[in-house]
């Protein structure tokens, strides 16, 4: 029995805080933790699967043409070799996330250095990928693809652009005007688990381990590749080794896996390496951002502009939504925001965690950070005379808003001195110590799920989705949630996801993972309480289940008298999302080091203090944002896509060249968690929590290493080579 | 990868044998080798595995200086009691280098073939001429930012991206080298070679020559520093790096041996800097002086043009912790 | 030689192609698929094992060079039942999200404590002679050989620095 629940009202009843099981955001580890740390939990590739051949793809090696001819025998006379792959329905980049349709197929079409083409197959790996490297390849190019983001002329996204009073004007009026620009790199999601599938086809049935975030896409997307029924197809996802983004969408190795397994008629592994990875998945794309802050004596905002260039290849239709939380974040009359994407022949730009805030945030809270200097007031202060009202564009409610909260309780806990603040004001031998602070902000997005909940006769617990957990927590949130709604410890529950035999879920992506599906779960478990509760004759409002008990001490294995009781819950966003502007928001506080002499800058310690609605679980909320502020030091300092002004092609495309931040680059991180409940942001009162945590991190260290050493700069990543370059003698 | 015969070598005569042929390779720690394999930069039809031939040891030499086996791993290099005494300067580069894993199976001598990171020449779909000679150097025109300043080339502007040997230059050691005409030992600073016409000779080896160990002189002690700058803290390439053995004595100067790391196609060593200290007492128009020595011909290609402020910057930093140390 | 390579105590036989990493050996040829291949080219660290003690990236080494020795992987060291004081500690601290990294986090750290206990010096130390002071920088510069994109480095740091506390008592 399916039991439906559309949103269209803040729902503020707290009922989870009435039950009585107490589990509920309590910080627990995760429920499937022990199969992690003991290297027992399989991940795509790793399924043992009976005569799997091994398919290894072929990317071009021109940036803009077709393929002509592809020389076969010599591949196919290679020791192993089985077939050489390159069916019109292969798949030449990532589908985007939410596609729900096949991304761009057709391997002759050569639209980026890198781009798939074709997929050879043979016994072993070993064969496979020294044969892939043999296949000859004869293409016709075209000459002139555009490559530079700078010269080409862009295309505006409309629906993006504000014009709201007059911010010329504000800004000659202003007491305290910022006029910057600033640049980000490109970035890679680069999760630890290189994109793998294996195919097998029983019949016209097809089954694919694939390691991807949102299967209840993923499904419609290769059937729609592969022109077949979803009802045919089985895709299988129970550990995904990270995704930020990445794994979104059907990727190139998922479809060409079930076209090889078609073709020779066995299973097939194709596993992508690193560097495939990195050249045909997911950049994010780099950014120049005008921003214009126009402010009165007193500091507060009378204009706002935001102004970003990105860019993507043409014919998508993603880009990267930099103005995102600029829309709502300040106040200021005058407003002017403008998006333009550049066509140019890089690979593919998408999601990578926190599409948007990721880079728009560091540049406003950088500008934010020039204002605070300009104006003579703590930074602190700065943000917290210009938290609006309503949207300044929408003129909604917030659903709700912590980040005053967040600001002072972040202060507080990090120890901020709201002193008045130089630079250079600290040395320790060759370094340069300052501190810098940033707000953070992150849509909130939610989404349709559904989940089956079974509360079995034994007293124990099932929930199955095809919700992904891709390190997100969402195996052991569905077990506290189950368990503090059934009254039942969370190991009573099993959980079971990632297989489109489940009800379909959220996915993973865009932080909208746990309210989402967290929301199903809580409908589907109402309805069974629902149940419980006429069979003692109460109400489900009275119901208090604890200890698999009731209140009055009937057991739930008494209450069910053998039998099964099954609910599925569908919840549904409804008017609601039309009703406020929803946001998670928080507050970074960094101090650095940099070296007066090589520009090295070290985060010594870094705090972020974050509203996201109701904690689930303690542990891992706080993980995730230990995670994102992780990330705010790669934007900071080390991360950067770097591509050939030739042809295009992504030229770091390995973990040694492209800087993701090692241990060394991360000190202790502080969290504080400042609770609340959002009763619009979802019925469990939840919102996301999977990427504020990186959403203006990087304008922390950028702010900090300007407090530090008086180095002043407007391009991320801030590398040795740039900060030396601004450094004051 | 494409396919070989291995085969474990079961002597050095052996070994000599079996890599004299052209398709043939040595592999020992196999961390670097392997890399570039899986990448089709190099691809041997055989390959002789030499990690039990011995010439692992590391032992005392007569006149007092230390003999590195050049199968001895990085690691073992680096905790060796004496080194750590002896030659800080060489623990600290090794330690500075890569990661505990790779140094605890890469070896010394693979260490000095260390081949450049140079993003075209470990993408065989991109130009380079010391990967596939004539081909054109797509740094040039392309992205630069780890490439050379120092002794470039219109062929190649790759950079020697190692640290042990910088601090092998530093400290003066020398190469023994073993081939089927003898032995014959190299200066470390004479061992790499700049990349001219002939970008793909990387170092004075011979076909069917194999390093067996690396001789240390005696200690000259003195204040030794390693000085390695990167955009990560760890597991990073260097930008630049400097090995510096420094002594002063009534105030001036009287030791002064500094080698480069990043700059060139080969740890940078130019006695003229060095020479410039001696006998000086430090100061910063001193260090300026030294630099400006240094970088006389240096010639950045656009992104790597930072490397010349960096150089002048962390050689200035480096004497004055070496300064400050001696005091 | 001997042609077999024991793994967790129990010998099996060396590939027949000398291409095959040790890594690509414990994975597909003898099923042990707790050692992850993040990248294959010894720049993450996920694929970290102990050969004869010592730990090392078996993506960046051939099967057909560790002939008799004896290799550790995440699977000798602990299991569901029975996990490693690292193990737990990593559950504990919640030193993992993904748990892609974590086979390789937990080897490394495995063999780092020995590391440490053996007082090897590292970019971190201020000395390099005497004894190893034990500090998060220490443990910091010690495990950036393992990667972990999620972000879980504080967390798993704080593991270890459990663990370590425990042994140095």
């Amino acid at each position: 029995m399916t039991v439906h629940f559309k949103q269209d009202e803040p729902d503020n009843s707290n009922r989870l805080d009435g039950m009585k099981q107490g589990v509920l955001g309590k910080p627990l580890p995760r429920i499937e933790g022990l199969a992690k740390v003991t290297g027992t939990a399989p991940y795509a590739a790793e399924y043992p699967v009976e005569n799997c051949a091994e398919g290894v793809l072929v990317t071009s090696t021109i940036t803009r043409g077709e393929v002509v001819a592809i020389d076969r025998t010599t591949v196919l006379s290679m020791p192993g070799v089985i077939a050489v792959v390159d069916d019109e329905k292969l798949c030449t980049r990532a589908a985007q996330g939410t596609a729900n349709e096949a991304p761009m197929q057709g391997p002759t079409q050569v639209c980026y250095w890198g781009q798939p083409i074709a997929l050879v197959v043979a016994e072993t790996f070993e064969q496979a990928r020294d044969a892939a490297k043999h296949l000859n390849v004869e293409y016709r190019e075209e000459e002139g693809a555009p490559l530079d983001p700078g010269v080409v002329e862009p295309e505006e996204q409309e629906d993006e652009t504000v014009h709201q009073g007059d911010l010329v004007y504000a800004m000659a009026e202003a007491a305290h005007s910022v006029d910057v620009t600033y640049t980000t790199k490109g970035h890679a999601s680069a999760a630890m688990e290189p994109h793998a599938a294996i195919a097998e086809w029983d019949g016209d049935m097809l089954t694919v381990h694939a390691s991807l975030q949102m299967l209840n896409y993923n499904i419609s997307e290769l059937a729609d590749a592969l022109d077949m029924e979803e009802d045919n197809i089985r895709l299988i996802s129970r550990f995904v080794g990270g995704g930020f983004g990445s794994k979104l969408g059907i990727s190139e190795e998922v479809v060409a896996a079930a076209l090889a397994a078609k073709q020779v008629g066995r299973p097939v592994r194709v596993v992508q390496s690193r560097q495939q990875v990195f050249q045909t998945v997911m950049r994010r794309s780099e950014t120049t951002q005008r921003l214009r802050l126009a402010a009165d004596d007193n500091a507060k905002l009378t204009g706002f502009g935001h102004q970003a260039l990105v860019s993507n290849l043409p014919g998508e239709t993603f880009a990267e939504p930099v103005l995102q939380s600029s829309h709502f974040m300040y106040g200021g009359q005058n407003r002017e925001l403008m998006l333009n994407v550049a066509r140019i022949h890089r690979m593919t730009a998408g999601s990578v965690r926190a599409p948007g805030e990721a880079v728009g945030m560091p540049a406003l809270e950088g500008a934010m950070d020039v204002l605070a200097e300009k104006a003579g007031i703590d930074p602190v202060d700065l943000r917290l005379r210009n938290i609006p009202e309503n949207d300044p564009e929408e003129d909604l409610p917030f659903s709700s808003h912590k980040l005053a909260e967040c600001l002072k309780q972040g202060a507080e806990a990090f120890g901020w001195d709201k002193g008045p603040r130089k630079p250079r004001q600290r040395r320790e031998g060759e370094w340069w110590i300052g501190t810098g602070m940033a707000s953070a902000a992150r849509v909130h997005n939610i989404s349709e799920a559904k989940s089956r909940v079974t509360l079995k006769a034994d007293g124990t617990a099932l929930v199955e989705t095809d919700m992904t957990d891709i390190g997100t927590g969402t195996y052991t949130i569905l077990a506290q949630i189950a368990g503090e709604m059934l009254g039942l410890d969370p190991k009573q529950v099993l959980v079971e996801l990632g297989d489109t035999r489940h009800p379909r879920g959220p996915g993973s992506g865009g932080s909208w993972g746990a309210a989402s599906i967290g929301s199903a779960v809580y409908v589907a478990c109402k309805a069974i309480r629902e149940e419980l509760a006429a069979k003692i004759g109460t109400s489900e409002e009275e119901l208090e289940l604890s200890a698999a008990k009731t209140a009055t001490g009937e057991s739930l294995t008494d209450l069910l008298e053998g039998k099964d009781l099954i609910r599925e819950g569908h919840y549904e966003p409804g008017d609601i999302e039309d009703d406020y502007t929803a946001s998670g928001f928080g507050a970074f506080f960094a101090e650095v080091r940099v070296n007066h002499y090589t520009g090295e800058t070290r985060v010594d310690r870094m705090l972020g203090a974050f509203g996201f609605g109701r904690v689930l679980n303690a542990k891992t909320a706080r993980s995730q944002c230990i995670g994102g502020i992780t990330w705010s030091i790669g934007v900071a300092l080390t991360e950067a896509l770097e591509f050939d002004p030739q042809d295009g092609h992504l030229v770091n495309c390995d973990l040694a060249e492209y800087h993701v931040p090692v241990h060394r680059d991360v000190p202790d991180l502080e969290v504080v968690l400042v609770e609340e409940r959002d009763g619009a942001a979802s019925p469990i009162q939840a919102k996301g929590i999977g990427e504020l945590g990186m959403c203006g991190g990087a304008a922390a260290i950028a702010n900090a290493i300007y407090n530090a050493c008086g180095a002043r700069l407007y391009d991320y990543p801030m590398t040795p080579d740039r900060v030396i370059a601004a450094m004051p003698d | 990868m494409r396919p070989f015969q291995y085969t474990r070598a079961p002597s050095l005569a052996e070994a000599s044998h079996l890599i004299a042929g052209k398709d043939a390779l040595a592999i020992a720690g196999g961390t670097n080798l392997l890399d570039l394999m899986k990448l089709q930069v190099e691809t041997p039809g055989r390959l002789a595995d030499i990690n039990r031939l011995g010439f692992a040891e590391i032992e005392d030499t007569d006149d007092g200086g230390l003999r590195l086996g050049a199968l001895a791993t990085n690691t073992e290099t680096a905790v060796h009691p004496r080194v750590r005494a002896d030659y800080p300067v060489l623990s600290r580069a090794i330690l500075a280098g890569a990661t505990q894993q790779l140094r605890n199976k890469a070896t010394n001598g693979g260490n000095l073939c260390q081949r450049t990171r140079c993003f075209y020449f470990t993408n065989i779909d991109q130009p380079c001429n010391k990967r596939e000679p004539g081909s054109g150097c797509g740094a040039i025109e392309g992205i630069a930012k780890l490439h050379a300043i120092l002794g470039t080339s219109d062929q190649c502007i790759a950079t020697y991206p190692g640290d042990l040997a910088v601090a092998l230059s530093a400290l003066g050691a020398t190469v023994e080298i073993s081939g089927d005409k003898g032995e014959r030992s190299v200066p470390v600073r004479d061992f790499h070679c700049l990349p001219g016409d002939t970008p793909w000779i990387e170092n004075v080896l011979k076909p069917g020559e194999i390093i067996t160990g690396i001789v240390l002189p005696a200690p000259v002690g003195g204040t030794q520093i390693y000085r390695k700058v990167r955009e990560r803290s760890s597991y990073a390439f260097a930008l630049v790096s400097i090995a510096a053995v420094i002594e002063l004595t009534d105030g001036k100067f009287s030791r002064a041996d500094l080698a480069f790391g990043g700059l060139a196609h080969k740890p940078w060593h130019d006695q003229r800097v060095g020479d410039a200290l001696l006998g000086q007492p430090p100061s910063d128009t001193l260090f300026d002086k030294a630099a400006d020595i240094l970088l006389e011909d240096a010639r950045g290609f656009g992104e790597n043009d930072f490397k010349i402020p960096l150089t002048r910057r962390t050689l200035r930093a480096v004497l004055t912790q070496a300064t400050e140390d001696a005091a | 030689m001997v042609d077999s390579i024991t793994v967790n105590g129990t010998t099996h036989p060396m590939p027949d192609d000398p291409r095959v990493s040790l890594l690509d050996f414990l994975r597909q040829h003898i099923g042990l698929t707790g050692t992850k291949k993040g990248c294959d080219h010894g720049q993450c660290g996920a694929c970290t094992v102990m050969v004869n003690g010592t730990r090392i990236n078996s993506c960046l080494t051939l099967a057909a060079m560790h002939d008799g020795d004896s290799v550790t992987t995440i699977e000798g060291l602990g299991t569901p039942d029975e996990p490693s004081a690292l193990q737990r500690a990593f559950l504990e601290h919640d030193g993992f999200q993904c748990g892609y990294c974590t086979p390789g986090q937990i080897c490394s750290a495995t063999a780092m404590l020995e590391e440490l206990a053996a007082d090897w010096p590292s970019d971190a130390s201020e000395n390099l002679e005497g004894r190893v002071a034990i500090s998060g920088e220490e443990i910091r510069e010690r495990m950036s050989g393992n990667l972990c994109r999620c972000g879980a480095y504080a967390n798993i740091v704080a593991a270890i620095e459990e663990v370590a506390a425990g042994d140095r008592l």
